[in-house]
């Protein structure tokens, strides 16, 4: 099964079970009472989902790793590396 | 992949290829062997570097012979070819030509620092892993000379491709990683993208075939000489691979 299938099935088993709930085929005090706030829900779900993308996508973009010290390090190993090439008798 | 047999006995002549593909990286290249002989010469591994020059206007192919001069045809082998035909293809090339029995595959950029290799083959004879993949997004790995609009991008594009096709693997864009030889044969044969998103294609059929893929995480170091190439095409070439990836594995 594909990505896109996987996706597919997923979100139409969840609209099922909203459509069923709205649609009034399920009947409970329960869902009355939240109809509205059922009514909304894949609307609720949505703005929250994006909320935790953004949120896990900035939190990751200010803790990724700035490697100064690999930076460093490759700065003098460039220097070492020049300097030996030269003797060996490379001409650059 | 199951093992076979021989296996156990091969390890004992386990040879490791470095493909290293150049296109005007004269200043690079040079700095990259020496580093690559600094960190292999001496860990008792047995292996080879394959340049692939695509005849560089800028001379990378006359500082390649002036090497090989230095360190020894049976270390350091070219593979050239006459202009300029593509990363994808340059890997297929080198790896004609490759005697070992796993293929390392690097930029020639020194944004790839081969000081991670020994790590790579430690950790893949460790679990006897069918690919090894170096990651910028794990502990321990990160990036040196990015702004923060290309922190963005690269960590956004990384969440999408991760919710949408849940990969296995945290870098699917990165290029430095190792390979059974045979099983970058299958990948590269059944790869269909070209140019950068290759690289994806390749991690994602790897688990499409069910691969076992190994993390190492590695510090990756801007291009210091040299121009880099990120651009607006780059975005639309990664969304229009991910579509296509999503809707057919
Ligand atoms: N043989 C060959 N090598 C290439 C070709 N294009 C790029 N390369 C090499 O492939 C490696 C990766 O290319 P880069 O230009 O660094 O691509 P990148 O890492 O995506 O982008 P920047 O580093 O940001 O420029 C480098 O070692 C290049 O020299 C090509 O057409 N033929
Ligand atoms: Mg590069």
């Amino acid at each position: 099964m594909t990505k896109l299938l996987e996706w597919v099935s997923v979100l139409s088993a969840m609209f099922a079970v909203w459509y069923s709930l709205i649609g009034g085929y399920v009947k409970h005090p329960l869902i009355e009472k939240n109809i509205n706030l059922i009514l909304i829900s894949p609307l609720i779900f949505i703005a929250l989902f994006g909320l935790y993308a953004v949120t896990v996508v900035l939190y990751r973009v200010f803790t990724f790793n700035n490697c100064e010290e690999a930076a460093k390090e490759l700065q003098n190993e460039i220097a070492e590396a020049r300097k030996d090439l030269l003797d060996k008798g490379l001409k650059f | 992949m199951a093992a076979t047999i021989y296996d156990s006995e091969i390890t004992k002549s386990d040879k490791y290829s470095i493909l290293l593909p150049t296109y005007n990286e004269r200043e690079n290249l040079p700095i990259i062997i020496w580093l690559i002989m600094k960190y292999l010469d001496n860990s008792g591994y047995d292996f080879e570097v394959i340049i692939i020059d695509d005849g560089s206007p800028d001379g990378t192919l006359d500082v390649a012979k002036q090497l090989q001069n230095i360190y020894g045809s049976s270390k350091i082998l070219l593979r050239p070819r006459e202009k300029k035909l593509g990363l994808g293809t340059a890997y297929v090339h080198g790896m004609k030509h490759a005697t070992g029995n796993f293929i390392i595959i690097m930029d020639s950029d020194l944004s790839h620092h081969p000081k991670f290799i020994p790590q790579f083959i430690e950790l893949q004879q460790e679990q006897d892993y069918d690919l090894v993949s170096g990651t910028r997004y794990k502990d321990g790995g990160g990036v040196y000379g990015w702004d923060f609009k290309r922190k963005l991008i690269s960590r956004g594009a990384n969440f999408i491709t991760q919710l949408l096709l849940r990969p296995g693997a945290s870098d699917l864009t990165g290029s430095f990683r190792l390979y059974k030889k045979d099983v970058l044969q299958k990948l590269i044969d059944s790869c269909v993208s070209k140019g950068y998103v290759f690289q994806m294609e390749m991690i994602i059929r790897a688990r499409q075939f069910e691969f076992t893929i190994g993390e190492v995480p590695i510090t990756f170091v801007d291009r210091v000489y040299g121009e880099s190439k990120l651009g607006g095409s780059e975005i639309v070439q990664f969304a229009k691979a991910l579509l296509y990836l999503f809707a057919t594995t």
